[in-house]
């Protein structure tokens, strides 16, 4: 088979897979839906692995027989299937997760959650593969509305209800933005396909319509990444869905909103005619370092732990958006290795909290301080994992995050290494903070706060029915191997020199032109490889955050940290900010695309 | 944040977003303006493939990727609703009560209801053709069914609504668009390819796969929206829930 | 006229958001929501249009007789409402259920998820 017939086999699979398993649920017992269900997700990863090690350039495929002017093309280089591979592997994880374990519907509804989740992982491949920018928002919706239903699936609590609501209104609203710009993008060139639009903008120099129609377009993206202040939705979201959801969405979906921002800037936006280098450049890091320290920030605070792991995914986007923005194949290749390794990681750390959702019902750090203690496993593969986020080398994480320093500092400046240490400690550290509490009983209770401004995670209902039972096999042996995963790249440097040399195939667009819009032929990646391997600054970095990330949690655990008055109230402020509230979300969401506009166009 | 501080902050941000969009208004090219390059390059594939219905054409050969993601959020939609309308744990379902119907109204839902259903068939099988086609029809033949609701009333609908049959061609529809455009990956070297004969222009068989695509989305369309209102009305009818007053939230926080 | 059709879509986005920002009832933020949605259709069909030209559907049309209004952007307008109406149903659902267990619409007394 070749190159450009995987790649519709590869969105073809689940969209073969959910309406079968939506059917057979009606006869098949439970065994049969979960052997279905991991036949089509493994079905997608051999496709999708057999693609990634074919790519030496840039893949495409003629849908329909049509070239990139009339019809849709299919646009592959190593990034989008490599986040495709990504996708499929921790969707494959995830139904394996969810085997044994799992309220679901029983009876002609059994087959249904696994179906969503298909669907789901049809939209995000599809949005990872796709050459053309409608088509992009049409998957970036198919994600959305399978992720909305899913992320309200327990439907006798308000709060996923809420959750699900907030999600669904605020990003759909961003899609709409976004189809106006394509709107906008199509009236001035006439073209929908990616590479063809950058093509057309060539023509002439940027004017207020090129970077209007950017900021629209990229918002979508931004409000998927939950880039601030686009990100008020994620908390929520990630609070109240069924764990092997807030795997999916931590470790892919929000990733592919970083990709989404990327791909289209480089493609449409980074010729002649689009919006300049040093405006993109500047805009992003800002935003992107703003994102990392507001993540940072509120993920300390948190006490429910989904909520705590889905600010630790906020802060992380900030430094793979930071990476991204440096604008150079080496930046591109840290944050491909980075989101590699902590989609992976977070995956498994969300995998962890759902067996003490499954065990005690609770996700509260403080009511479960010390009770966890005979799940020694969990708290041992918890604390490992709270180290891979805090990049400890041998880690891909530590891996990413020390190329990632590297690109940045030679770009921008070193004193955005010390963000990156800053916030990969101060996440590292949050979740090492809990597994002591939790896992080892560590330090004094805290206080009863009856501080009303918080999500406490108390009350949960566990997701399975018959708590009575042992604990199934899967749901620790899963994030163990994620866990495992993610140390690859940083442990095997074949996997590391793969990831990073396809990634300089997103820095260039004349590579994609020539693929997409040229006669169908095999193009190869021209020019020097980028470093992939350990240097001895990484891996000093490496330890030093994890260093702190081990004193900061070890401290805290043991004693609360002190803090001015005037830090306490600044951090009562921001997380009052998060007040659950739809108006709040958008107005934040408006006043963001205004930043945007305002800043571009001033430095354009 | 107060009300007012929130109109505010979305104040400043939609001034500033309708300053720079009002601008660029200004440099889009006039309305009504000729040049329209990729719309008459549809129409001439349109043409080549002998479909009337360029839209159509648009839609389930030039474009049938977008058209394929479509009809998935579609699939999804109705799965998700299947998911989210459940019968939750502290809920029971009690049948519809029988309602007096006016003779004139049951009268015109006899009449109307088969007519409208062919209606409903016509657009559908014409979508290469004329204005219409699977998504169009598909609606049309959902709503056409739920004549007998309105007409009638609820036990009258749930006869003639085969829910479980609907819930099966649904997903076979969804299923079978893949599928045929995994047929003509393999008959003609791309997905979702144009593969069958392509007939006379402006005749009911023509456009190739058009008309066959047309078919898949329109029983999809149909029988999904059928399924959707089916859990709405389910909600609204049958189901008899909770206590008012909060709910059944394991505990307060 | 030329640019007032353009900017039609964007005052009815920023009406929608208006709305959506200060709304007081789920069902009317999902009407909005679509609203919001409706503001793409006008752009899109707007960019589409041609002077005195007629729909693209050549069944009682010859080819090649009249200028043809842009096929591509109303079958993209389609895709749009489709994609629409099955998001807006996706958020009814949500908001039945929500009523069901809040006993209120209203966005102010969603006091669950904070911090």
């Amino acid at each position: 088979m070749t190159q450009a017939d995987l790649l519709p086999w590869a969105v073809a699979i689940p969209l073969l897979g959910a309406p079968v398993l939506a059917v057979a649920g009606r006869v098949l017992p439970r065994l049969g839906c979960d052997v279905l269900a991991t036949a089509a997700a493994a079905g997608d990863v051999a496709c999708l692995a057999l693609l990634w090690s074919r790519i030496h350039g840039v893949s495409t495929a003629r849908l329909g027989g049509w070239p990139a002017r009339v019809g849709i093309v299919l646009a592959a280089d190593r990034v989008g299937a490599g986040l495709a591979l990504l996708v499929a592997v921790l969707v494959l994880a995830v139904l394996v997760y969810s085997w044994r374990y799992f309220d679901e519907p029983s009876g002609e509804r059994a087959g249904l959650f696994p179906a969503m989740v298909l669907v789901f992982e049809a939209g995000m491949v599809g949005f990872a593969l796709t050459g053309d920018l409608f088509n992009a928002f049409v998957f970036f919706e198919l994600m959305g509305a399978s992720a909305y239903a899913l992320t309200g699936y327990r439907i006798e609590d308000p709060r996923p209800l809420q959750g699900a609501l907030t999600f669904g209104v605020v990003n759909s609203f961003a899609a709409y933005l976004s189809l106006l710009g394509i709107g906008l993008l199509y009236a001035r060139t006439g073209q929908l396909d990616l590479a063809a639009i950058g093509r057309g903008l060539a023509g002439r120099p940027p004017d207020l319509l090129v970077v209007t129609a950017f900021a629209l377009v990229v918002t979508a993206m931004l409000v998927k990444a939950a880039v601030a202040p686009f990100h008020f939705w994620l908390p929520d979201a990630h609070a109240v869905a069924p764990t092997p959801v807030c795997m999916l969405m931590s470790g892919a979906m929000v990733e592919l909103g970083v990709y989404g921002a990327a791909r289209i800037y480089w493609t449409v936006f980074s010729g002649a005619g689009g919006v300049p280098h040093d405006a993109f450049r500047h805009t992003f890091t800002a935003f992107g370092v703003a994102t990392a320290l507001l993540g940072a920030v509120m993920c300390w605070q948190q006490r429910h732990l989904k909520r705590l792991l889905a600010f630790s995914t906020i802060a992380h986007v900030g430094l793979f958006v930071t990476a991204l923005a440096a604008l150079t194949p080496d930046g591109t290749a840290g944050a491909a290795v980075y989101v590699a390794a902590h989609g992976c990681v977070k995956a498994a750390l969300f995998g962890l909290t759902g067996v003490l959702l499954d065990r005690y019902g609770s996700v509260d750090e403080h009511g479960l301080h010390g009770r966890a203690r005979q799940l020694r496993l969990v708290g041992v593969l918890f604390t490992v994992g709270g180290l891979a986020l805090a990049g400890l080398p041998p880690f891909g994480t530590g891996l990413g995050k020390a190329l990632s320093e590297e690109a940045v500092s030679s770009s921008a400046g070193a004193w955005l290494t010390a963000v990156y240490v800053a916030v990969s400690a101060v996440t590292g550290g949050a979740v090492l903070r809990v597994a002591l509490r939790v896992f080892w009983g560590v330090g004094p209770r805290p206080a009863e706060d009856h501080d009303d401004d918080q999500t406490t995670g108390e009350g949960e209902e566990p997701e399975i029915r018959g708590p009575l039972r042992g604990l199934p096999v899967m749901m620790t042996a899963v994030p163990g191997a994620l866990l495992v995963l993610g140390a690859v790249p940083g442990c095997v440097p074949a996997v590391a020199h793969a990831i990073t040399d396809g990634a300089r195939a997103l820095a260039d667009p004349a590579l994609y032109r020539r693929a997409v819009l040229g006669p169908p032929a095999e193009v190869r990646l021209p020019g020097a490889p980028v470093s992939s391997a350990w240097t001895v600054e990484g891996v000093a970095l490496g330890c030093v955050s994890a260093a702190a990330a081990i004193l900061l949690g070890a401290g805290s655990a043991l004693r609360p940290l002190p803090a001015g008055r005037l830090l306490r109230l600044g951090v009562r402020a921001l997380r009052r900010l998060h007040s659950g509230h739809l108006g709040d979300y958008l107005a934040w969401l408006a006043v963001g695309v205004a930043v945007l506009c305002a800043a571009l166009a001033a430095q354009a | 944040m107060t009300a007012r501080g929130r109109v505010l902050l979305f104040g400043a941000g939609a001034v500033v977003v309708a300053v720079f969009f009002g601008l660029s208004c200004g440099e889009l090219p006039r309305f009504g303006a000729t040049a329209h390059p990729y719309g008459d390059r549809a129409v001439a594939a349109s043409l080549a493939h002998r479909t009337a219905n360029v839209v159509s054409s648009v839609n389930f050969d030039v474009r049938a990727f977008d058209t394929l993601g479509e009809e998935s959020i579609l699939f999804a939609t109705v799965l998700g609703a299947t998911l989210l309308l459940r019968l939750a744990r502290d809920e029971q379902v009690r049948p519809a009560p029988a309602e007096g119907v006016l003779p004139t109204t049951r009268l015109l839902g006899i009449v109307l209801l088969p007519l409208a259903l062919v209606v409903g068939v016509y657009i559908v099988a014409h979508g290469q053709l004329s204005p219409g086609g699977g998504f169009q029809g598909g609606v049309v033949l959902a709503t056409a069914l739920h004549l007998g609701y309105v007409a009638a009333d609820y036990r009258v609908l749930e006869r003639v609504r085969p829910l479980a049959v609907l819930d099966v061609a649904d997903s076979a529809a969804a299923a079978a668009f893949t599928v045929m455009g995994l047929a003509g990956l393999a008959a003609g070297g791309a997905f979702l390819k144009n593969v069958l004969p392509l007939g006379t222009f402006n005749q009911i068989t023509s456009g190739g796969t058009v008309p066959l695509f047309n078919a898949a989305v329109g029983i999809e369309v149909a029988s999904g929206v059928i399924v959707l209102l089916a859990h709405f009305l389910e909600q609204a009818v049958e189901m008899s829930g909770p206590p008012e007053g909060g709910g059944s939230a394991e505990e307060e926080h | 006229m030329g640019v007032l059709v353009y900017l039609a879509a964007g005052w009815m986005l920023l009406v929608a958001l208006y709305g959506l920002v200060t709304s007081r009832n789920l069902v009317h933020a999902v009407g909005c929501l679509s609203v919001a949605q409706a503001s793409t259709y006008v752009l899109l069909l707007a960019v589409g249009y041609r002077d005195g030209a007629t729909a693209p559907v050549f069944s009682d049309l010859a080819p090649g007789s009249r200028p043809l209004v842009d096929p591509v952007v109303q079958a993209l307008a389609l895709t749009d409402v489709v994609v629409g109406a099955t998001v807006t149903a996706l958020l009814l659902a949500l908001t039945i259920q929500l009523r069901k267990r809040y006993s209120t619409l209203d966005p102010q007394a969603l006091t669950g998820l904070r911090g």
